[in-house]
Formats: C-alpha cells, structure tokens, sequence
C-alpha cells in the first residue's frame, strides 16, 4: 500500500532520550505500511511541561520552533496522545504564524488515529502470543477521543482495541477499571507524590490482578510512571508502547 | 495548608483511603450504569448545557421575572450581595420572629456563607437535618462532600459519635438502628423549630417557584412544620421554565448517586395560609465569575457531586484535602475566584485527566479550567525561582543544540550518579518509583546513524 504523503515523525523528547526503541518502533511500524517517513532533525519537546505547569505564556518559541520544524510535511505523526493534544490545544498562539499553527492542527496525529483515522488501515494481522493489558493515557482517550470515555454514553469503540483485536496469541485483557487515570499527570508526578504513586499502584493492581503480561498504551510518560512503580515493589510485568506491540506482531 | 501535604495525611491510613476511592467509586459505578439505561444521555447534557448557558447570558432578566413572580405568589425576596449580608438577613427574620432555634435542610450556600458559627454567635441553635450533616454537625466538621456530607466516617465511627451524642448502644454499628435514633432525635427538633432553612436547587423564573431536592424528605418536614421557610439561593441556581425541570430533575439524581430522580423533589410556591416563605437571591462572588470569560461556565454546576465520585484525587484524598466549601474539581475551578492565593494549589490538584468533564450534567469544561486557573495563578505569584526556569525551558526548546546538550547531560548524568543521589530525597520521582533504564543513545542518534 504505496503512500505518496510525507510524513514527519514527532517523537516526544522524553521517548528521544529514554525510549529510542519506541521511535524506532514507529518509524519501522509506518515503513511497514508503506509510508514515506522522516525524522525532522531539529525537532526538541513540544512544551507541554512547561504549559501544563501554568506557563503557556512561555512557549511561544517553543511553539514557533514546533511549527518551524514540522513545517512542509503532508502529516505530522506522533506515539503519543498527550504530545499531539498539547500541540493541538494548549500550544500558545504563535504571533505572526497563525494560518501556519491552524494548518498545524488539522495534519498532527496520535499514531494509533492515523492508522484508524488517516491511511485506514484494515485490523492488521499478526502474531503476539501474550496477555496485553491496555492502558488508555487520559489525553489520548478524554482528549483525542482515542476510545469511548466510561462516563459517556457514546456507542463503544477504542482504536487500539481494534488494531490488535485480529492479532494471533494476543489476549486483550478487560481491566476492573478499564479507564481510570494513572496518576502520572507530568509535574502532578512530583508535586503530589504520594497521590500519583497511590493511583500507580492502584493501576498497576488492577493489570496484576487480571495476570496481564505486558502492559501497553499509546504514551510512554503514563508507562514510564507505572513501570518505575513496577520495577521499584518487582513486579514481573513487562511494558511496551503499542507501536511496539504492532512492529513486532506484523510482519 | 496545600493540597498535597493534606493528601499525604489522607493517604497515611492506606486501609481507609481505599475504603474511600472504592465506596465513592461504587457510587460513580451506580452513576455510568444508570446513565447507560437512557439512551438519550448525552442529549440531555447538551440540553442541559445550552439551558444554563442561556441563564447565564440572561441572568439579570431571569432574576428580575423570578423576583416579580415570587413577589405575586407573597413570598418575601431578599437581594443579599455577599455573605455577611446573607447571614444579616437571617438573622434579621429570626429576631423579627423571636426565634432562637431552626432546623436547617443541606444547603451549600449557608456552608459558604458559614451561616452555621454566625448564627450560634447570635444565640440561635441549628439543627442540620440531612442525616450526613447532622453527623458531621456533631464533630464540628464541614461536610467532605457536597452530596454525601459525611461519607469520609465510617459506620464504626458514627456508632460512637451517635453513643456519645445520642446514647446509642456502645459498639451497635447497624445502620438501621442508628438511623432510627437519628429520626426520634431529629424528630424532637422538627416540632420546636419555628423557622426552617432550606437550599434552593432550582428557582423558575417564570413561575416564581422554586424547587428543592432532598432524599430525606428533610426539607419538607422542617418546612411544613415551621411558620416561617427561609430558602437560601444562589443567584446562578435559576432555569427559565417550569419545564427545564424535565431535563434537569433527570439528570440531577442520576449523575449524583445513580437513582433515577431524588425521593423528594419539592416545589414551593406561595406559603400556607398564616405562614411565610423569604427567599434570598446571594450573590457572594457569583457576578466576579460571570465576568471571567473562561471561567464563567464554572457557575453552570448543579452541584451533583459527580465530578468528586469519578475524580482520582478526590477518592484518594478526601474532601477535607481541598480545604474549601466545595471541594473537588468543580471546587478547585469555582474556589480560585474568590481566593486566588489562598486556593493557589487547587488547580495542580489535578491530572488533567478529564473525567470530570466527561461526568458533568451539564458539560462544564472543569478541566481545562482547571489549566486556565493555572495560568492564572502563576501569572499571578510573578518571577520565582520556577517561572525563570520555565523561561530557561523555553529557551532550551526552541534551540536544538540546546536540547541535545541537556538531553545528554542529563542522560549521561543519571547514568555515572550513584543510586544514593538519583534515589535521595532531591529526586522525588525516585522516592517510590525507578527511573527508566539508560538507553546508550537516543532515537535522534539512532536515526542518524540508520536512516541518513
């Protein structure tokens, strides 16, 4: 399936630096598809700390520099929900680059939404002969609307869900709260610690309880927060973002 | 005190505060089931949504008719700017009526209006009559919860709170039995009490009636038995029709503890001959709000309580974290606007998780006020030591050098630090948590040797 759109890869910075395997997951994942793919090379971090601190006045050079950066691209694809819903909502208004920034918000997507969304992908398949434990990253699901939010009542659907419901061996494994937040909330993880390790483990809890393997999501922050929680009490459970999960079942 | 020392507290008894997260979350349970049984739900938020945008871009008018139509049907309506008006104008009945004693039915407003101290200040006993605040009433605690006032006590420690105050068998924790005791004591206070105080949940400005909901059946016991009914109301509690109340009273219960409409929902129109109804429209902050664009929308609430049973903080950390009347997340964006320093921590209290909103009846965006409160509040405390950092961060990220030489500074620094500093009380995500394992280069490396 020959994709004529180019397509620049936003990698979070926290993904550059800690989880190179989870950009390398992306990128091999949409080559796969048939996508011409590149890496902007001077990207850097979207902001969203900064913003979600209560400083949005302050990224305006960030910004400028995002929209610089990503500029020329058919589509700006990200493996994360959170990055791509700051991007789209909380990015301050960049003077003098408005038509570029709103041109910006209608081509930036989550990863699992441009396969669903954009080259509609059909369930792909594949083999991954493990019990996967879905957690929906609040910004993904209640922002990006990645999924049916619990509160709702909206007919179900989950994008994730539907990318690997077809995949041979892999058990998708219902959660007693299928959508409750992790607790890892960025800065929240810091300033309200004992908050956000106490909805970590409640998290954690519920996966170990349903003997999950490997623990997945479409953000690598909400993983990395319940995975150094694992790792501290050591739990067996594994983590692997989602793109992970798709680059190594399908083949 | 800040919201995350008082988290902490809360947090210290691990037994309890998981006793808490699931009861509470048992009521959201009961809430998303009930709401799934009507299929047209998130048509019923819109309505509701658009109803009370429609009151609040009419406010003055709709008050201006309730005023003309309660004053046809011989109520007495009060204008009272702030609290300390409010208080006054009670105050004022009660003298005019030789009263010392009154029952009062749940109300938020009086709790903001801390009517309660004001009124035993003045020699005048107050009797909550919905049984949490009753109970709460007792230890002189607020309410933790603006639906379910004492649902941070368990039955063991009402047991005793009842053994003490109402001599109830030591160590009988049968609820039936305490309530029972409730109801004779409540009963006794219920037929001395001249004047009773209620809430308002709905006025109707085209009728002049208002509309109060209770499960107790509290509010009408105290009214019907008292000569004078003193209904307290804030100014944003007001819906245009009589027929509003066929989406409201639909949404109210449900969204509150998952009943499909509260035992008694009841309409008061004019008193009983030989008796009187005062109202008293409070403002106490409300027109601030109004004229905060992005905040405006906060005054929508019905105070259902939902937002507080689905939020992950409240059930971890219980009413009393927010030190607010009303806590929660419809809290932590309605407190900031009458204390923006004082309730400085409140919108950090927060993931931004967005539950709250998905929760609402009528669709306030609570948490993306929560993050506009934020910009607020830092604009607000000016330069320190965290607002120059967040300038720093800018300049870092709008440089890519920049970037990579602190992303591999600080790769490279967590790799040669001992486990004694990464893991100290400096590093506070490490304090019960482990940092991600050092990858011996990042993906911008990778991609540069492999794709280029």
């Amino acid at each position: 399936m020959p994709n004529p759109a180019h397509i620049a890869l936003f990698i979070p910075c926290y993904v550059d630096q800690f989880y190179p395997q989870v950009g390398i997951a992306s990128l091999e994942l949409l080559e796969k598809l048939g996508c011409q793919v590149s890496y902007p090379m001077a990207q850097t971090c979207c902001g969203q700390p900064i913003a979600n601190a209560g400083y949005e006045r302050d990224t305006v050079e960030t910004g400028r520099h995002f929209l610089r950066t990503f500029a020329g691209y058919d589509y700006i694809v990200a493996p994360s929900g959170s990055c791509v819903l700051h991007v789209k909502e909380h990015m301050a208004r960049i003077p003098g680059m408005e038509s570029e920034q709103e041109h910006m918000h209608g081509r930036v997507f989550e990863l699992t939404e441009f396969l669903t969304d954009v080259l509609k992908i059909r369930q792909p398949e594949g083999e991954y002969p493990h019990r996967v434990g879905f957690h929906a990253s609040c910004h993904g699901l209640r922002g990006l609307r990645l999924g049916t939010s619990s509160e709702r009542h909206d007919a179900p659907f989950n994008k994730a869900k539907y990318l690997l419901q077809n995949i041979r061996g892999l058990e998708w494994v219902e959660l007693g709260r299928k959508d409750e937040c992790c607790g890892f909330g960025g800065t929240f993880a810091v300033t309200e610690e004992a908050l956000s390790i106490q909805m970590g483990q409640d998290r954690l809890a519920d996966h170990i309880n349903q003997d999950v393997e490997i623990i997945t999501g479409g953000d690598m922050s909400c993983l990395m927060h319940l995975e150094g929680i694992a790792h501290r009490s050591q739990q067996p459970v594994q983590f692997k973002h989602l793109a992970q999960i798709l680059n190594e079942a399908i083949r | 005190m800040s919201h995350p020392i008082k988290a902490q507290e809360f947090l210290s008894d691990p037994a309890k505060a998981k006793w808490h997260d699931e009861t509470l979350w048992f009521v959201r349970d009961k809430r998303d089931a009930i709401t799934k049984t009507i299929p047209e739900w998130e048509q019923l938020r819109d309505l509701a949504s658009q109803i009370k945008d429609n009151v609040l871009a009419n406010l003055d008018s709709y008050l201006i008719e309730f005023e003309q139509k309660a004053k046809a049907n011989n109520i007495h309506v009060h204008w009272a700017a702030d609290a300390e008006e409010h208080n006054q104008i009670v105050l004022g009945i009660l003298r005019q009526h030789d009263c010392n004693a009154i029952v009062k039915s749940k109300s938020i407003l009086t709790e903001e209006c801390h009517l309660n101290p004001f009124l035993e200040k003045n020699g005048v006993e107050v009797v909550d009559t919905d049984l949490g605040e009753r109970i709460v009433q007792f230890l002189n605690q607020p309410p933790s919860h603006i639906v379910l006032p004492a649902i941070h006590l368990k039955k063991g420690e009402i047991s005793e709170i009842f053994h003490e105050k109402l001599q109830t068998e030591k160590g009988n924790e049968d609820p039936t039995y305490l309530t029972q005791a409730a109801r004779i004591h409540l009963r006794e206070k219920f037929l001395s009490a001249k004047v009773a105080i209620t809430g308002v949940n709905f006025g109707v400005a085209e009728t002049g009636e208002f509309v109060v909901c209770t499960n107790e059946g509290n509010a009408d016991m105290g009214v019907h038995l008292a000569n004078v009914h003193i209904a307290c109301m804030g100014i944003e509690k007001i819906i245009p029709r009589r027929q509003d109340l066929s989406v409201f009273l639909r949404v109210l219960a449900r969204s509150a503890t998952g009943q499909p409409v509260t035992n008694y929902s009841s309409h008061f129109r004019s008193p009983a001959p030989g008796k009187e109804v005062h109202i008293i429209l409070v403002d106490n902050g409300r027109t601030d709000q109004l004229a905060r664009e992005k905040f405006k929308n906060s005054l929508k609430c019905i105070r259902c309580g939902a937002c507080m049973n689905t939020c992950p903080i409240y059930r971890r950390s219980g009413g009393y974290s927010y030190s607010s009347v009303v806590p929660g997340p419809i809290g932590s964006i309605l407190s900031p606007g009458l204390d923006i320093k004082k309730y400085s921590s409140l919108p950090f209290a927060s993931t931004l998780c967005g539950s709250c909103s998905d929760v609402c009846p009528v669709k306030i965006n609570i948490h993306e006020q929560l993050y506009e409160w934020r910009q607020e509040i830092t604009a607000a405390q000016g330069a320190n030591a965290k607002s120059i950092s967040m300038k720093i961060a800018n300049g870092i990220f709008s440089t890519p050098f920049a970037y990579k030489f602190s992303g591999e500074m600080l790769r490279g620094a967590l790799k040669i630090l001992p486990e004694a500093i990464t893991y100290s009380g400096l590093n506070t995500w490490g304090k019960q948590r482990d940092l991600p394992e050092v990858p011996k280069e990042s993906f911008k490396d990778w991609y540069k040797k492999n794709r280029k």
